[in-house]
């Protein structure tokens, strides 16, 4: 690994933490612990310069012990304030998280004083991060980490998916859960710290919850999840690399994860944004095109079997349609042959009122069933906003047809179909 | 006060709780609990808002520190018991929009049994699509569990349970926030399983279809007021110890003692 160039070795060494960070990170962000990952790296730093006063030198595993050390005190001091005291945890870890970093922040100044020997070079890293310092042993360790964290999740899968979704169920089958959950905290606190000098320990807990978060986005499934926030946490890494030659990397890096976390937010399929203003939107437009149909059906309901010719100003004033979207209705029902409209009339054609007949019947099975028949199968009745396409399922609508047929509601049909135009094969005996 | 079972020399004894005292936040919220229930019950566990109810099962399934006492199931305490136990939390207690598939919850219920590393593989799967079908959701078995309504989400925590392959269910409100067509067929399915020589226990406040669902009562706050079989424990005497002076609750339930059937 010495043959690499700093550039190659830069590549590698932030696009394992991106990888790590985002299966590592996607359990802390379903659990809601992404704020833990803030503050165990902003508790790193005190750690960090405290390890530097001791060793004297910036020996990269040196430093992440003490960094690991005062963020697991952070974490204990956490618990104890929240178990022992009213102070709430989102309170309780602002105040140790910033009382931490103010100790580092310090010790840091200590340190750069000209008494203090030691190479001092790259300690200001831990800070913002720069991934230029990276030294071909410290890519030896990215490595391992690397490896020992995803090998523990991909080991342990079952039982951090079980304990993440329902800790106390997989308490009552038998799970040490307190050590699973210990686990998967130190997994986390582990790449937290073997990335600082990376991405500096502002910056680290973004790279935690940035590419779970944006992965959730994208899928339903924990193991895709997984999959695609390691990918994104590695696409993360190596272009902010690039990006960030002139630039500082850690930022660059940073930003964009939030790039791909903005553009998931907007536009990723059923959770994103846009996704969800057009669904909304096509809604409406269905709901208001079904109203138009069923009310030229309901207008001219009583001269059937002719089909009435209403003038608009009725139909606006049926249902206190604004003129505008009224007009763009009837254009939108013309384009589509279902309605004739000559001089401010409006007559359903053979097909608009097929269409407008069949609404009209599925709307009040869904009146009768929600007044008289909600408990026939409640149940199965579908909640995905999607599939309110008919607002009863196809399987309902024949029960409930079937209910009102016995109560002598309906006519009890069969479907008209007519004889087949040609002779039809005489079923075979078997 | 203790509850003494006569039946203890005709059946065997599924649960028992002796001496029980459990404390939350140094405060005790369940003193000297005593009582047994023999196989092949159905248990309701009624009592106020803030019974206890909930702690109690909790208690039982080792999920809360017992300050005093012992539990046991069939004669073994519960670390050795394990696997004869079905439990379905209530339905708040988990997030549903984690990321998993309505079939990913139910093999859960298998997990107990494959123990470390192993995973899921086709018989734990028959399991599971069994037990959805059990609870009639065997169609939504590909579908995120944010996506149902609140009845088949308990379906779904029930299938769990079933999964288990326990001898003896604990189930926590699991008619809260539920349809009435879900409720009936909870009902019916909790019945069959004590055909089939089952014990359920169920945490229920709605005390107008005790006598309807259950054939043995736990009547409780923060400690025992009485337990047996419903026809001689569900008594007014025996519900004014359990609820106090809270007269409306006592009005609705004399009514329903009165009509001698639930007023449903």
């Amino acid at each position: 690994m010495s043959g690499l160039s700093l550039s190659e070795k830069v590549m590698i060494g932030t696009s394992l933490l991106g990888g790590m960070s985002g299966v590592v990170g996607s359990f802390a962000v379903l659990r809601r612990r992404a704020l833990v990952g803030d503050m165990l790296s902003h508790a790193a730093l005190p750690g960090v310069c405290l390890a530097f006063l001791v060793l004297g030198n910036r020996d990269l595993l040196g430093l992440s012990l003490g960094a690991l050390a005062t963020g697991l005190l952070a974490i204990a001091t956490v618990t104890v304030i929240v178990r022992w005291t009213r102070t709430k945890e989102d309170a309780a870890i602002g105040i140790v998280l910033s009382t931490f970093f103010g100790v580092g922040v310090v010790l840091l100044s200590v340190i750069q004083k000209p008494g203090v020997s030691g190479n001092k070079a790259g300690l200001n890293s831990y800070l913002f991060g720069e991934p230029a310092n990276m030294l071909t042993g410290d890519l030896y360790l990215l490595a391992i980490v690397a490896a020992v964290t995803l090998l523990t999740v991909a080991l342990l899968y079952k039982e951090f998916q079980l304990v993440s979704f329902d800790a106390d169920f997989a308490q009552t089958q038998g799970w040490p859960t307190l050590r699973l959950d210990l686990a998967m905290m130190a997994a986390l606190a582990v790449v937290t710290i073997v990335g600082l000098p990376i991405v500096g320990v502002i910056l680290m807990a973004a790279m935690i919850i940035l590419p779970a978060a944006t992965a959730r986005f994208w899928t339903n499934r924990l193991p895709v999840m997984l999959l695609l926030a390691g990918a994104l946490g590695v696409a993360a890494g190596l272009i902010g690399t690039k990006l960030g030659r002139d630039l500082p990397a850690g930022a660059t890096i940073v930003l964009t994860a939030a790039a791909m976390f903005v553009f998931s937010l907007l536009f990723a399929p059923q959770r994103g944004v846009v996704a969800r203003i057009l669904a909304e939107w096509n809604l409406r437009q269905r709901i208001s095109r079904e109203h138009l149909l069923r009310s030229l059906y309901e207008l001219g309901e009583t001269q059937l079997p002719q089909v009435a010719v209403l003038p608009v100003e009725q139909l606006q004033a049926y249902r206190y349609w604004k003129p505008r979207s009224l007009e763009k209705l009837l254009q939108w029902a013309v384009g589509k042959d279902l309605i004739k409209l000559v001089d401010a009339h409006a007559q359903l054609t053979p097909l608009g009122l097929r269409r407008a007949a069949d609404l009209t019947k599925v709307h009040r099975l869904w009146e009768m069933y929600l007044m008289q028949h909600a408990d026939i199968a409640a149940d199965h009745v579908d909640r995905d906003a999607d599939e309110t396409e008919h607002l009863l399922p196809e399987t309902v609508l024949v029960e409930l047809e079937q209910h009102l047929a016995d109560e002598g509601r309906l006519p009890r049909s069969l479907p008209e179909v007519p004889e087949s135009p040609h002779e039809l094969e005489a079923p075979r005996e078997t | 006060m203790t509850c003494i079972s006569r039946q203890r020399f005709m059946k065997t004894i599924a649960f028992e709780i002796h001496d029980m005292t459990v404390a939350y936040h140094r405060r005790p919220v369940l003193w000297d609990i005593d009582f047994t229930v023999p196989e092949g019950k159905l248990v309701g566990i009624v009592g106020p808002n803030g019974a206890g109810k909930t702690t109690l099962i909790k208690a039982a399934l080792g999920l809360v520190p017992l300050a005093s006492g012992k539990v046991e199931i069939y004669g073994k305490p519960y670390v050795d018991q394990r696997h004869l136990v079905g439990y379905v939390p209530q339905r708040e207690s988990v997030d549903w929009d984690f990321p998993v598939t309505v079939r990913d919850v139910v093999l859960m219920g298998t997990y107990g049994r494959l123990g470390w590393f192993r995973r899921p593989g086709r018989a734990e799967r028959e399991i599971a699509d069994r037990s959805l079908e059990q609870v009639d959701i065997a169609a939504l078995a590909h579908r995120q569990i944010r996506q149902l309504s609140g009845g088949q989400q308990q379906r779904v925590f029930l299938a769990r349970a079933l999964a288990q392959e326990a001898q003896l269910y604990f189930l926590d409100e699991p008619f809260a926030g539920v349809d009435a067509a879900t409720e009936s067929a909870i009902v019916e399915l909790l019945q069959t399983l004590r055909s089939g020589g089952k014990t359920v226990l169920v945490v229920h406040h709605d005390l107008q279809t005790v006598r309807e669902y259950f054939d043995y009562l736990v009547l409780l706050n923060m400690r025992l007021v009485a337990c047996g079989p419903v026809e001689s424990t569900f008594t007014k005497e025996n519900l004014h110890k359990t609820y106090g002076g809270r007269l409306t609750l006592l009005d609705e339930a004399a009514e329903a003692m009165r009509k001698q059937e639930p007023l449903l």
